[in-house]
């Protein structure tokens, strides 16, 4: 324990940033995708850091973690399928071209 | 043990870096793998060792292999300029980093309960039996989640042969 908790948070809090930039900023989907995977796994660091710093004793923490590690899962398998499937009838996952629902 | 830490967190922190920046998508989906095995290491620092090889199994044998296969998929991504920015970068730039100004103020001001207790020894199993025994509505609510997802993706991304 000669590492303070707070170290662990601020590296899940500077990857949790680095996501939430690649989500805002990037044009292509799949790499929009990429940012919120870094952003899960942020998430995950943290769930990790309070267990072992807080609550070792039971394993909460880690439990869901494993459940956010399944929910990131399905999240990719759906979200890349959208974009193989938008790529085949629109020729491009860039997002700000995919407007069909923009009134 | 802090200069580990220091050092898993910097190559973490440089692969996430590097996976927003890379212009090329394909070096973007190596730099993601690259920190997804940074975040494992951060696991087993904090002896989590069935999550770190959770961790590894499910992130990048599995979802960075599905991202790698729809980059190939689609020919245009694999171009140079496949991974540029849309033109809201710089305020996407401004509000990440003054978030993360926030934050680091908030997480080094508010004092945590931290206990200095040890890991029980028989973690993983404990795991296991919480998995099947306290947790296991949201167990199985996940597994369904999971074949929905799969079945999903599949019935998304299939082809379809002209049919009108």
């Amino acid at each position: 324990m000669t590492i303070p908790l707070s170290w662990y948070l601020l590296l899940a809090a500077t990857l949790f940033c680095i996501g939430f930039f690649g989500v805002l900023s990037r044009r292509n989907a799949v790499a929009a995708l990429m940012g919120v995977e870094l952003m899960l796994n942020a998430v995950n660091i943290n769930l990790v850091g309070f267990w072992r710093y807080v609550r070792p004793a039971d394993l909460t923490g880690q439990i869901f973690a494993i459940f956010v590690l399944a929910v990131a899962a399905a999240e990719a398998a759906v979200g890349l399928a959208l974009m193989i499937a938008i790529y085949r009838t629109r020729r491009t996952i860039n997002v700000d071209e995919i407007d069909l629902l923009k009134g | 043990m802090p200069m580990i830490f220091l050092f898993l967190a910097l190559l973490t922190v440089v692969m996430a870096i590097g996976t927003v920046t890379a212009r090329n998508l394909f070096h973007a989906a190596l730099f993601l793998v690259g920190a997804f095995f940074g975040v494992a290491t951060i696991y087993v620092l904090l002896e989590a060792e069935f999550l770190a090889v959770s961790q590894i199994i499910i992130y990048i044998g599995a979802i960075a292999t599905l991202i790698v296969f729809a980059i190939m998929l689609s020919r245009s991504m694999m171009g140079r300029e496949a991974g540029g920015y849309n033109r809201f970068w710089v305020a996407a730039a401004v509000g990440a980093a003054a978030l993360l100004a926030l934050l680091a103020w908030v997480l080094t001001t508010v004092p945590f309960p931290v206990v200095d207790q040890p890991v029980p020894a028989d973690a993983i199993s404990q795991i296991g039996a919480g998995l099947v025994g306290p947790y296991v509505i949201p167990f199985e609510v996940a597994s369904v989640l999971l074949v929905v997802a799969l079945i999903g993706a599949v019935m998304i991304a299939r082809e379809r042969h002209r049919q009108r």
